[in-house]
């Protein structure tokens, strides 16, 4: 495209955006450039920062620092709408149209032609559809939208944007529910609008689909830029270390040799275990006193094996066993039964409960596994949360304390508790650092290990991959939902990993393997 | 595309039924007893039409039912004992029901509460209010009263259409005008489909809320009037559960509970079949009224069962018709 070329003033600057939610800090000094005619990426894992950028660039959150500048000029919209009016258009991955309207009456919305106070309705039809024929469009516009599939729906919210004069469009992980067809036909949209001058923001984690539609990329890691590139000068193993990899430090640990691990008992095995779309059937033997690591990209199925694993999603082939006697995993329940517990990666809202105090919490699911007629008794119950407040050092130590006031790695502790008062065979663990402050990472990660030091099986789900070679006896790799690559004894390391995430780094994984 | 729209079922429902009565009781297929439906149900009608655009909206209104009463006190206080014309008593309550409706709405909008519990305040603050103003029943003599209600056009076969039908027919006509082919009744759409997708799209939701609940307490206040003229009496017990009634019609005639969609003419049809049972049982004599209620209750169970069904179905979205070429 020509847009290197372009001397003219960015389309869209933004400068020095800072975000604080509390005490995290979301976004910090972030700054995003996008030219007039681009398709322009924006990368990172979950909780790097880009859904935030992008709601303070639609005014969605107020900003503590920062500026933006449209055209050149410095606006500040309070609110979605102001933004849009502003000529900055988001189309979310759940589309933000109705359903129960008509196609018609989505694309002119309040601004429907009118005669006598009276909609034109033949007007109003004629009009969107020549508006949707510009797409490549042609269907019954009369119908109600949500007769309509997700990418007819993605296709009309772009083209009610455009029309509402968009010179900005943010497309948040537009491609996440489409199938290939459909996903060329939106990027034929997307070329067509950036060759109209419209500057295209595109967040996705799909990297083929990145290549194949973006002029550059800009990358985020836990809310700071990480760089600013042409894509196609970046090599795909190089936008991965950018979006996972810290400094590459050299990392010692306290591994267990491989001969070592395969002395150890068996605690679960999985053989060609997998659910049709949703992974692929893979082999996983979890041993105890060992940590099974499982990295990729977002996406890659790694919370998908998780939820395999603990019975929280049904397989439908495969078979898993527990201390080698065959089992069925269909429900949490089952899991639980079994001995299994589950930290999900949503801990606010799949994890913890707020409003319940330390011990509450901590005693839910041992509670739940003895079942409603044998209570623990409160006295019971202020053991139990004593030995583990005092155990995982959980602050402050006042089990009476509702766990939302807690800090993150407070309350993931807590989590923790939560499981091990079950007395677990299988811990699994997604995402433990999440939103944690770097302090609390390292207490966690000793945990980890002295936990496995105690014979429980841990399978441990982390974007951070230098924590996630650190802790783990073996790394499995994953990648497009397939389990790709398996890593044990020395041949973990940082760049292993990323080569095998990345498809075409494949002759990087051969060094180092053992 | 998807079956049958739920109106059509709620019309066939009318039809079937009313064949069935007539085939009992051949004289029920008479214009006589259809214009005695239509005055009967004039009030219902009414206030029926704005429980519709309530709860396309996504919300519902309480308060109804108590507006009709103490609009009914109102007017005979006002004509009978404060010495007030009856034409500027009118305006006096209708300006004053639009107030109440406002503030409903305003309320709903600003405090974000739910339109059950503000509305249920509401209804009962104004059936406090019309037994402070009085609480036996005031008989209305003012002569405009007898002028109206000997006002008729004749049907052939000998059937009435009173005033008070021609004015709630006239609503219902003027409601599925402004519902169907406005700019506003595009937005009561929009904001029964989600509240927050339509303030993105560009909707003002709260001029709209307050602007819904005012058309539905303002019709509300018609429909007294209408009572009013019904009963010649004003009475602060007056249309009690009135409000459940009108909830019911809305139902029976297609509307989702839920929001988003719904029609004025399925309502009014909604309405005529309440009617229809009511007149069944007069007819039949040896049945007790209450069999009106079990009646009703049984269609509004069939109807929910019904719409559970078709929004069901409606999820899961028809194949992929992206006509796209590109």
């Amino acid at each position: 495209m020509e847009t290197s070329l372009d001397p003219g003033p960015p389309l869209l600057e933004v400068r020095g955006i800072s975000k604080s939610f509390g005490a995290v800090r979301a976004l910090q000094e972030v700054d995003f450039t996008l030219r007039a005619g681009e398709i322009h990426a924006l990368l990172g894992e979950n909780g790097a920062g880009k859904s935030t950028l992008i709601k303070v660039i639609t005014g969605v959150f107020p900003r503590d620092a920062g500026v933006i500048r449209l055209g050149g000029e410095e606006v500040a919209p309070r609110s979605a709408k102001a933004a849009l009016q502003a000529g900055i258009a988001t189309v979310y991955q759940e589309v933000n149209l109705l359903p129960n309207l008509s196609v018609a009456q989505n694309l002119f919305l309040d601004r429907q032609p009118m005669r006598f106070g009276i909609v034109r309705e033949g007007e109003m039809r004629r009009r969107a559809k020549a508006l949707l024929a510009e797409f490549g469009l042609d269907i019954d516009v009369a119908a109600p939208l949500g007769n309509y599939s997700v990418a007819v729906q993605h296709v009309t919210a772009i083209a009610r944007a455009i029309d509402l004069s968009a010179r900005v469009l943010i497309l948040d992980e537009p491609t996440a529910s489409l199938d290939r067809h459909e996903v060329e036909i939106l990027f034929g949209i997307m070329r067509q609008l950036a060759g109209r001058g419209i500057g295209i923001v595109f967040v996705s984690h799909f990297l083929d689909q990145v290549y194949e539609i973006s002029d550059r990329i800009t990358v985020l890691r836990n809310g700071r830029l990480v760089g600013e590139r042409e894509t196609a000068s970046l090599p795909r193993l190089e936008l991965i270390r950018m979006m996972l990899g810290r400094e590459l430090a050299e990392t010692t640990s306290t591994r267990a040799s491989a001969g070592e691990h395969q002395a150890r008992e068996v605690c679960a095995s999985f053989e060609n275990y997998g659910k049709a779309g949703y992974v692929a059937p893979f082999n996983l033997e979890l041993r105890h006193g060992e940590v099974v690591g499982l990295a990729g990209l977002l996406g890659s199925g790694r919370t998908e094996t998780a939820r395999l694993v603990f019975g929280a999603e049904r397989a439908d082939r495969g078979q898993a066993r527990v201390e080698g006697a065959p089992v069925r995993l269909q429900t949490p329940r089952d899991g639980v039964r079994h001995g299994f517990g589950y930290c999900p990666e949503e801990r606010k809202t799949d994890g913890i409960v707020a409003e319940l105090t330390v011990r509450e919490n901590i005693v839910l699911a041992l509670q739940a596994k003895r079942g409603l007629h044998r209570p623990l008794s409160r006295r019971e119950q202020d053991e139990i949360a004593a030995r583990y407040v005092r155990m995982l050092d959980i602050r402050p130590p006042d089990p009476e304390r509702p766990v939302g006031l807690l800090s993150g790695g407070n309350q993931q502790k807590v989590l923790l508790a939560r499981w091990l008062a079950t007395s677990p065979r299988l811990l699994v663990l997604d995402e433990p650092t999440r939103g944690i402050d770097v302090g609390a990472h390292a207490e966690i990660i000793r945990l980890i290990r002295e936990l496995c030091d105690d014979g429980l099986a841990l399978l441990v789900i982390s974007s951070e991959l230098d924590e996630i070679v650190t802790y783990s006896d073996r790394v499995v790799v994953l990648r497009d939902r397939a389990h790709v690559e398996e890593l044990t004894g020395e041949a973990i390391d940082v760049t292993n990993v990323l080569a095998a995430i990345a498809a075409d780094g494949a002759t990087l994984a051969h060094e180092g393997r053992a | 595309m998807k079956g049958l729209p739920p109106v059509l079922i709620t019309a066939i429902v009318l039809v079937a039924g009313f064949a069935a009565c007539a085939a009992q009781f051949p004289n029920i297929a008479s214009t006589r007893v259809v214009g005695n439906l239509l005055t009967d149900n004039a009030f219902l009608g009414i206030v029926a039409t704005g429980m519709t655009f309530v709860i396309i909206s996504g919300g519902i209104d309480l308060s109804v039912g108590s507006v009709i009463g103490f609009t009914t006190v109102f007017v005979a206080l006002a004509s009978e004992r404060w010495g007030v014309p009856p034409l500027v008593a009118f305006v006096a309550i209708l300006a004053l029901s639009a107030a109440f409706g406002a503030a409903m709405g305003a309320v709903i909008h600003v405090f974000d509460l739910p339109p059950f519990i503000v509305t249920l305040a509401g209804m009962f603050l104004a059936r406090g209010a019309s037994f402070l103003l009085s609480t036996e029943s005031v008989p209305i003599t003012a002569p405009v009263y007898s002028t109206v209600s000997d006002f008729a056009l004749r049907m052939p076969g000998g059937g009435r259409l009173t005033a008070i039908a021609i004015i709630m027919l006239a609503i219902v006509i003027g409601g599925a005008l402004l519902l169907h082919l406005t700019r506003f009744g595009a937005n009561v759409y929009a904001l029964g489909g989600s509240r927050a997708t339509a303030g993105l799209m560009g909707v003002a939701v709260g001029k709209m809320t307050v602007k819904i609940y005012m058309l539905s307490s303002l019709l509300a206040g018609l429909a007294g009037i209408v009572f009013s003229f019904y009963t010649s009496a004003g009475y602060s017990l007056s249309a009690v559960g009135v409000e459940l009634d009108s909830i019911a019609a809305v139902v029976i005639g297609g509307t989702l509970l839920t929001g988003g969609q719904g029609s004025v003419i399925g309502t009014f049809l909604g309405v005529l079949i309440q009617g229809m049972i009511q007149t069944y049982i007069n007819f039949d004599g040896t049945l007790s009224s209450w069999w009106t209620k079990i009646a009703t209750g049984v269609l509004l169970f069939a109807f929910i069962a019904l719409q559970q069904a078709l929004v069901t179905l409606a999820r899961r979205p028809v194949a992929k018709r992206a006509g796209a070429a590109s």
